[in-house]
């Protein structure tokens, strides 16, 4: 089979650039797609068409577009798709062995997010149902309705929701998929070693009768980029804390970077502890341990060196395998200088006073791994003596997670921002506290891994909120 | 008359301005003191020794552009003009001193040249231009007006100070960058609206710019003369196809600065790739794409370190090392001599290079 071509998508016509760049594999360089980059003017000529785009989505009824994201999520799951503009298609499983080629991620990973993915475009109308607290929505085709016996009148905030993808998370996609339910066009900056999961997407859509003027795909640069989160209204971006920080403070630009989700365990519970480790655990490597969502410490008020112990045992075994093992845990680097980084910056902080590395001892050899399958990090747990410590609160691009004591009553003060927090305590005053942390995006009350998330309830930003606006109304009769 | 033989003809014609410029800028009756300076303190004669181009390249180090900062303007005067002020143009700098070349006619010679390669169909003679991008103290501003006039046109002028931009962009000032351009912006369409223009010049940058708030074509623009920032293919095409709308405004796509003059284009298309090849006003000024490190020219169709040298009765600068890349290619019929293609800031591929968004 020849290397497929991945053309831009100017509001869904193939637009073949004559700058491309290569997609490859991670692990010995070959080359798996070239991809065509369009300068920012491309972007921003098209973000002054998107009438027309929105025109094409605005014909069909919102419910019509949640039984095409449904049919567009069988065939995601199973359907061979177009990958490039001659023809070329992906079988489901040349999709996953190719994402695994170039992201590092293990098929089973692959298919766990290809999973998620699936139920989020089956389950939209169970989604949107929450996300919009019940409205009825045919409000959003007539503009106008009732809700609650209210009248309510709802109208876009943006002719296009901008996306700036990251390339270490297929799943991450299904946060944009209500925008088409919804009515809003994407204009999508796709990750630079990540264009098969979005591009497959937009096809499965295109395949399941939706307009393709709604789709906006530009493998673009810095300026392009910055672009798509200016322009368009409303956008999301995902990125490290340096990316993220520069939005931070922008209404239109919904940010999603590291999430420092935490698990904590009360002073009623913590004798208990042995019963959590391997909720511990699987909050913190699920995944390869690189969402947002996985625990990245957990905070006790005492036995934090034998939790920190009992997790390095658990944890410390693990090794990296070939990505096609159905057991994998691991991901590969598709950038071995990444892995690299993450490992001499875990070294350095462990030279100074009030941490240690428990998972050191259980490990076969060092944390870092470079063979013929990529370069892996092993889990690392690391226990803190208190929050001042620099490797407390840090969140790493593998599994990796602190242990830190702290006093119950000091806890909600010292975690920070928390995106998902596991709060294992039946106290009630402490549960109190606990729902009224405004630091807290997502809270778990109980033995919940931090990783299950609710698709009816965002953990982070409602997509409804984000898109739409409600306004008073009044009619003459 | 085949290509082979203009060649020839064209080195011929080099080889000769070589030597006669050679002769005017290290004769005591017509140099200018820096370069009789320098003469003085070197163990070979230049008035000598120099018999051709080649010989310039193989015995001349490389021209230092901190000259033109560092000494005072009146160095480079050839006694000839003694006594005939002289104007001052500046390159580049963004802070402290910038690097100044005095000059009297060459921007008017180089740029009557230049207007015989445009056509009436695009730049339409009698009639009105406007310039918006860089002015201020650069050749460009005067050039620009006297190729206008050349052409029985006179000329509208927006000013963009480039200095200040790449401040803006190296303190991240993002925001503050793109408001100067849109205030540079408004002020070109406040003259497009009420002023009847039909050829701009400006900068890629500018012109997308103007291109997203105004129809060009519905506004009378028939051409458009570019410059000052790297094209790549996919851009060059951006520009013809989309905002030159497929050829309803000519698009003149140029590659110059203060020391050179103007390097005219070879036709380009969907047939090459939309890959521009610039050839200079050879003899008044040679482009060489070479390896720095030897002084060789590259091989045709590689990648190389571009260097000019300057050849006019006003100025004579051997061997200045552009800080741009380009690949060479291969002398064409109407300037039957080296090109340069793709020209881009040298390193480009290595590290990211500042170019400002104007």
């Amino acid at each position: 089979m020849s290397t497929p071509h991945i053309p831009c998508l100017r509001l869904g016509k193939p637009y073949v650039s004559l700058s491309q760049s290569s997609v490859n594999d991670y692990r010995d360089g070959s080359e798996k797609a070239t991809l065509s980059q369009v300068n920012a003017g491309v972007i921003r000529r098209d973000i002054l068409r998107l009438n027309d785009a929105k025109a094409a989505l605005n014909k069909i009824s919102t419910n019509q577009l949640i039984e095409i994201s449904a049919k567009a999520g069988e065939f995601f799951l199973k359907a061979d798709l177009p990958v490039g503009i001659d023809g070329t298609t992906h079988s489901p499983e040349e999709y996953i062995s190719t994402l695994s080629s170039t992201s590092g991620l293990p098929h089973v990973m692959v298919r766990r997010n290809m999973d998620k993915i699936h139920y989020a475009l089956s389950n939209l109308k169970l989604i949107l149902n929450g996300l919009t607290r019940g409205l009825d929505l045919s409000v959003l085709d007539n503009g106008f309705g009732e809700q609650a016996g209210s009248p309510v009148c709802f109208f876009p905030t943006t002719d296009a929701l901008g996306l700036v993808m990251p390339s270490n998370s297929p799943a991450v996609n299904s946060l944009w998929l209500p925008s088409i339910a919804l009515k809003v066009p994407i204009m999508m900056k796709p990750g630079r070693d990540e264009p098969w999961t979005p591009y497959r997407l937009i096809q499965a859509f295109i395949a399941a009768g939706c307009p393709e003027e709604a789709f906006g795909f530009y493998p673009t640069d810095h300026e392009g980029a910055g672009d798509i989160l200016r322009l368009c209204g409303r956008a999301l971006i995902f990125g490290d804390k340096s990316t993220t920080d520069i939005y931070a403070g922008d209404p239109g630009v919904q940010v999603h970077g590291p999430g420092f989700s935490k698990i904590l365990i009360g002073e009623d519970e913590i004798d208990n502890w042995p019963d959590y480790v391997d909720l511990m655990a699987s909050s913190i490597a699920d995944n390869g341990g690189r969402s947002c969502v996985n625990a990245s410490a957990v905070v006790v008020p005492r036995f934090g060196r034998e939790i920190a112990d009992a997790l390095g045992k658990k944890l410390g075994a693990i090794f990296p395998t070939s990505s096609d093992d159905p057991d994998a845990v691991l991901s590969g680097f598709a950038n071995p200088k990444m892995g690299e980084w993450i490992d001499s910056a875990i070294e350095a902080d462990l030279q100074r006073d009030g941490a240690e590395d428990y998972t050191a001892k259980y490990r076969e050899g060092k944390r870092l791994v470079q063979n013929e399958n990529g370069t892996f990090l092993k889990p690392s747990v690391v226990y803190c003596e208190s929050f001042d410590h620099p490797l407390s609160n840090r969140e790493f691009l593998c599994p990796y997670a602190s242990v830190v004591e702290a006093p119950q009553k000091d806890m909600l003060r010292l975690i920070g921002p928390t995106l998902v927090l596991t709060a294992i305590s039946n106290d009630s005053s402490f549960r109190k506290d606990l729902l009224a942390a405004p630091n807290v995006e997502r809270l778990n009350l109980g033995p919940i891994s931090t990783m299950k998330i609710s698709w009816d309830q965002p953990h982070e930003g409602n997509m409804f909120e984000f898109l739409y606006k409600r306004r008073s109304i009044g009619m003459a009769a | 008359m085949i290509l082979e033989e203009k060649v020839k003809q064209a080195a011929e014609a080099l080889d000769a301005h070589a030597v006669e410029m050679v002769k005017w800028h290290f004769s005591p009756e017509t140099g200018c003191k820096f370069w009789l300076e320098w003469a003085d303190k070197q163990d070979w004669n230049p008035l000598e020794e120099i018999k051709s181009f080649s010989d310039i390249s193989n015995k001349f180090p490389n021209f230092q552009d901190e000259w033109l900062r560092d000494l005072p303007n009146d160095v480079w005067a050839p006694k000839a003009y003694a006594g005939r002020p002289f104007n001052i143009f500046e390159t580049g700098g963004t802070t402290g001193m910038p690097k100044q070349r005095i000059g009297w006619d060459d921007y008017k010679i180089d740029y009557t040249a230049f207007s015989k390669t445009l056509s009436d169909e695009h730049f339409p003679k009698d009639h009105y231009w406007m310039m918006v991008g860089p002015t201020g103290p650069r050749r460009l501003r005067l050039a620009i007006e006297h190729l206008a006039n050349e052409r029985g046109c006179s000329c509208y002028f927006v000013d963009l100070d480039p200095r200040w931009v790449k401040r803006l962009i190296a303190s991240k000032q993002f925001d503050q960058a793109r408001a100067y351009m849109d205030h540079a912006i408004d002020q070109a369409l406040t003259i497009l609206k009420h002023r009847s223009v039909s050829a701009l010049f400006t900068t890629p940058k500018l012109l997308e710019a103007m291109a997203e708030r105004k129809d060009l074509v519905k506004a009378g623009i028939k051409g458009v003369f570019c410059g000052g920032t790297t094209m790549d293919k996919q851009y060059t095409r951006f520009l013809c196809e989309e905002v030159c709308e497929g050829g309803k405004i000519g698009f003149v796509p140029t590659y110059g600065n203060t020391l050179m003059g103007l390097a005219r284009h070879r036709p380009f298309g969907p047939e090459n790739d939309y890959s521009i090849t610039y050839h200079a006003p050879q003899p008044r000024a040679v482009l060489r794409v070479v390896n720095a490190d030897t002084n060789t020219p590259v091989a045709y169709n590689d990648w190389g370190r571009v260097e000019l040298t300057t050849l006019t009765k006003e100025f004579f600068m051997p061997r200045f090392l552009e800080r741009d890349e380009a690949i060479r290619r291969e002398p064409w019929e109407e300037a039957p001599w080296d090109g340069v293609a793709e020209v881009r800031p040298f390193g480009a591929m290595q590290k990211t290079i500042v170019e400002g968004v104007y």
